[in-house]
């Protein structure tokens, strides 16, 4: 089976074309930074070391925020956890996506009504919304976190999934196992999911791209990985009052969240382009398709 | 794909039509009933699924709002307040009900009823969602026009890279640079807070709307430009245009006349979407900005662990949303040339 080879294919396709090449780069700027950042961090991220507000200077190049914490140290320390939360809840959202969709594909009939009608349900509620209801009652766990955001990736994502497995499953080799008696399970994820696999590396880079979102949402709003730890969302949210005096503290996370998105979107954007062959955004022709994408956060 | 597209002419078509179900005579007005009850059920689901999230998840709804100094008698008092001692069922039942006839609860934080605390908000959303699902949608789409009709032109690149670089921007990343371009530190021209006195209109101080309205425009436009651009070519290459072209049509007739109304049914899908996309944006929106709206209530509710402040309001927002899900559906069919003749 090529398969294993085909989605290394799709990508090396995508880092060559120059938008690829571009999203790959800014994005992979920001996750290095983030991985390598703690350990490379002048100061603690948690210990007062100056002045509340302190306007840059040679010891702290990006100056000092709320509490008098070192900017730099707090910023190249904050970024991990919130992305190793958004890949969880990623990975999370597009199984469970991946498997209701293919299943509500493949079996039909009242499966699918039944899945395809839970799907509705979970769609009415916005993904922030969904995430900041479960984390009313239990607190801001991480566990939670993860889970919330990923359960409000899934619905979407089964959408998807169902719209283009529905046409794998009428394909001929799809009958030919069928009649070999091949388990259903089997023949969902052992046959009909590689031919998938464009579609779930680009639902992969969406997901991931909205879950930094949600989550950087939600430390921005107070609910998120909680202080005194460093996290970009919430630096900017505690940092906010002192934009007059040190506007670093809050332009240095932002800075790196929008890179991070951009440079994500448009690497997402430029497989997409690679797998499908279409000379159009994932979300057009998502859109076309009549499939709700941008229904997130 | 065009010549199928028109409705059936003349006497012949009108009586074919007489003989067709009422469904088929009527599929705007039949799909409105059935998307409706749909929705109704939808909504159901959805206030069931709200309920348990907030009363049967581990942790207990009263200790939350007590925290832990609570002492046994508050502990039970608040309990039996909220009828955490009763079976789910039944304290499903008390809300619903409540719900059904107006009553939608009393406020955890503050002891008023959730109606006079979300009365007057829900006022302050909408004039902001409107205003902004209008802005945003009206630009979005001539920009998507204009890129369309000169496509490869200077302004169709430009406008292309923004879109792209704006999508999938987080609401929060939009509004901290718009306080900081336009608020803080390098124009001064509107305040960065939009605090509007309670019992005042938010549209008699027009300046406090202009920030969180303009992030809001920002954050749902590039979707829309993007469909819009690439719906346009889509119908620009068609063999109609074509046609039109060979006939000698103007330019202009022919953008506006013979390829806009088929390049609008799928903009208007995704201007629904991004109608939808306003309700979970206006949650960090309104923080951002301390705008008295819906979306600062929930978060403010939140983390006062005021819980039937917080289902009312997750619950007005799901209706929001399958509220606008219908409309733009019935909008695109109506739009939409060649759904709307009965078939």
């Amino acid at each position: 089976m090529s398969s294993r080879r085909e989605w290394l294919v799709i990508l090396g396709r995508a880092a060559r074309s120059p938008r690829g090449a571009v999203g790959l780069v800014l994005s992979g700027l920001v996750v290095a930074l983030a991985i390598v950042g703690p350990f490379v961090a002048p100061y603690s991220p948690t210990q007062t070391v100056t002045a509340t507000f302190a306007t840059p200077s040679g010891a702290f190049p990006l100056g000092s925020d709320v509490l008098g914490r070192d900017v730099l140290s707090r910023t190249l320390a904050g970024g991990w956890e919130l992305l190793a939360v958004a890949a969880a809840a990623t990975i999370l959202g597009v199984s469970l996506g991946v498997i209701l969709g293919i299943s509500a594909a493949y079996l039909g009939r009242y499966t699918d009504g039944l899945i395809m009608r839970i799907v509705d349900i979970f769609l009415a509620f916005p993904q922030l919304v969904f995430a900041l209801l479960l984390v009313s009652v239990v607190g801001p766990k991480i566990w939670l976190i993860i889970v919330a955001v990923g359960i409000s990736h899934a619905p979407q994502v089964a959408r998807v999934l169902r719209s283009v497995a529905l046409e794998v499953c009428e394909r001929d080799f799809v009958k030919a196992v069928e009649l070999m008696d091949t388990p259903a399970p089997k023949v969902m994820f052992g046959e009909v999911l590689p031919n998938l696999l464009s579609v779930v590396m680009v639902e992969l880079g969406l997901r991931f791209t909205y879950s930094i979102l949600i989550i950087a949402g939600m430390s921005f709003l107070g609910f998120g990985i909680q202080p005194p730890a460093a996290n970009w969302g919430l630096m900017i949210q505690e940092n906010r009052i002192g934009l007059v005096v040190n506007p670093w503290a809050v332009i240095a996370p932002t800075a790196l969240i929008a890179i991070l998105t951009i440079g994500l979107n448009t690497f997402t954007d430029a497989v997409a382009r690679a797998s499908l062959g279409v000379d159009r955004p994932a979300d057009e022709v998502a859109a076309t398709a009549g499939i709700a994408l941008e229904t997130s956060a | 794909m065009s010549a199928a597209a028109q409705p059936p002419l003349g006497v012949s078509g009108a009586t074919r039509r007489r003989g067709l179900p009422w469904r088929r005579r009527h599929p705007i007005a039949h799909m409105a009933i059935v998307r409706l009850a749909l929705g109704v059920v939808t909504l159901f689901a959805v206030s069931v699924l709200i309920f348990l999230a907030t009363q049967a998840l581990p942790g207990n709804a009263a200790y939350a709002v007590l925290g832990h100094s609570a002492t046994p008698q508050r502990l039970h008092a608040l309990e039996a307040q909220l009828h955490l001692n009763e079976s789910l069922v039944a304290q499903y039942g008390h809300w619903i009900g409540g719900v059904l006839r107006g009553d939608f609860g009393t406020s955890l934080a503050n002891g008023e009823s959730v109606s006079a605390l979300i009365g007057p908000r829900i006022v302050n959303s909408a004039v902001l969602v409107f205003l902004a699902g209008i802005i945003g949608s009206l630009l979005a789409t001539a920009m998507g026009l204009i890129a369309a009709a000169r496509r490869d032109g200077w302004f169709d690149h430009v406008s292309s890279v923004g879109a792209l670089t704006v999508t999938a921007m987080p609401e929060f990343v939009v509004g901290i640079a718009v306080v900081i371009i336009f608020a803080i530190n390098v124009f001064h021209l509107f305040p960065a807070v939009s605090v509007i006195p309670p019992g005042t209109s938010p549209l008699s101080n027009v300046s406090l709307l202009v920030l969180p309205v303009l992030t809001l425009s920002v954050v749902i436009a590039p979707y829309i430009f993007r469909m819009m651009r690439a719906a346009m070519i889509e119908a620009l290459e068609s063999d109609y245009v074509e046609m039109a072209e060979l006939k000698g049509l103007s330019r202009r007739r022919i953008l506006l006349v013979h390829a806009l109304p088929n390049a609008l049914p799928p903009v208007i899908q995704v201007i629904g979407l991004n109608l939808l996309y306003l309700a979970g944006g206006i949650v960090v929106v309104e923080y951002i900005f301390n705008y008295p709206g819906l979306g600062a209530a929930l978060v403010a509710a939140v983390s006062d662990r005021d819980i039937p402040t917080i289902q009312f309001l997750v619950l007005m927002l799901a209706a929001f949303y399958v509220a606008v899900n219908i409309v733009t559906d019935m909008l695109a069919l109506w739009a939409s040339p060649r759904r709307r003749a009965a078939r």
